[in-house]
């Protein structure tokens, strides 16, 4: 087995890092779909998006190594970051970890998921992160695709037939209390906005939440009551599930280290 | 469109490659309406930069030719040499014609 890699948790790396990893947990989770969808058409446009997420976490995981380095710790690559670490070092969304469901649950995820970065990404475009603001860049346009694509289903599967309808009734009321933390700030993301290096997560709930209600007057639902309820993903705290998305995705580079092709 | 039909329509696929030429048919994909069409035709067709853009017409509003016809329709031309136009001297500063 190789030693995990310990971080130093500078608030400009757990930045980066938690948009990386809820783009890389979340592209695992879709990979998950390859020759399980319910079409052969989705079928590749969710693989398509799942490598479009993996090419966004990519760059990111890069950029929080060079930062790492930076900030005076050890500079790590992409695939340090993204197999060596422990689970509590994964600062991804809770939303973007959980199993991938059924049909219905996987495309409203998306929706949620979809419809965050792509603002998000409209707003790193403006980082006084040169490298950051590039890929941003780049990402915005296959964020917004991901986020049409997603909210076409939705529309067809809650203005479908009875059981679609039911079924995403069902995903609704699973995800929508994964949610709020896409938007609950912490020092982080005061530290990220006072540099520039990008916005507060609470700086997007208002657009997100207009996006989703656009999406969802079409599809005939309603947007459910906030609870209480907190996830905690991206200060490291996660779902009984994540422990099992790590041991699938770092299972090859643990048993062979350094491997590669 | 039967009333027991448990398939989503077919569609087929036309992709421009680059701005200037024209749209080539290049397969087919199954769909539920016309902008899931264009969309699946996106993921299927054009993500190794294959296009610039995609039209998708219903397959079974494209009316063809009977392959039975095709002795009728099509051999006649075989030995009408006199419809291409190969018997005009080009100038020699026309490259291509």
């Amino acid at each position: 087995m190789q030693g995990s890699i310990a971080l130093q948790r500078t608030a400009d790396v757990q930045y980066v890092l938690r948009i990386g990893d809820t783009a890389l947990v979340l592209a695992q989770r879709l990979a998950e779909w390859c020759g399980h969808a319910p079409v052969l058409e989705e079928d590749i446009a969710l693989a398509n998006m799942a490598l479009d997420l993996v090419g966004q976490a990519r760059a990111l995981l890069t950029r929080a190594g060079q930062l790492e380095g930076l900030c005076g710790g050890q500079a790590l690559d992409e695939d340090q970051l993204a197999f060596l670490r422990d689970e509590r070092d994964y600062l991804n969304a809770t939303l973007a970890e959980l199993p991938r469901g059924d049909f219905a649950f996987t495309t409203l995820r998306n929706l949620f998921a979809a419809t965050w970065f792509k603002l998000l990404w409209e707003r790193l475009c403006e980082s006084t992160d040169a490298d950051l603001a590039a890929t941003a860049g780049k990402a915005v346009k296959e964020a917004r695709y991901h986020q049409q694509h997603a909210a076409d289903w939705v529309v067809r599967l809650a203005d479908g037939t009875e059981e679609s309808r039911a079924r995403t009734e069902a995903a609704l009321d699973a995800l929508w209390r994964y949610t709020p933390e896409l938007f609950d700030d912490d020092a982080v993301d005061a530290a990220a906005q006072m540099s520039g290096l990008g916005p507060r997560r609470s700086a997007l709930r208002e657009a997100w939440r207009a996006d989703v209600a656009a999406v969802f007057t079409e599809a005939g639902l309603l947007l459910p009551k906030d609870a209480a309820f907190r996830s905690t993903g991206m200060r490291g705290v996660h779902s009984e599930h994540m422990g099992f998305v790590l041991a699938e995705m770092q299972h090859l580079q643990r048993s062979f280290p350094g491997g590669v092709w | 469109m039967s009333a027991e039909q448990t398939e989503w329509p077919l569609w087929e696929v036309f992709v421009r490659s680059k701005a200037g030429l024209d749209h080539k048919h290049c397969g087919s994909l199954h769909a539920a309406d016309a902008k899931m069409a264009i969309q699946m035709s996106r993921d299927v067709y054009t993500r190794r930069q294959e296009g610039v853009s995609v039209w998708v017409v219903r397959s079974d509003q494209i009316v063809a030719s009977d392959p039975a016809d095709k002795a009728a329709y099509f051999d006649p031309a075989e030995d009408k040499v006199y419809r291409h136009p190969t018997f005009y001297e080009l100038p020699k500063s026309l490259d291509h014609m």
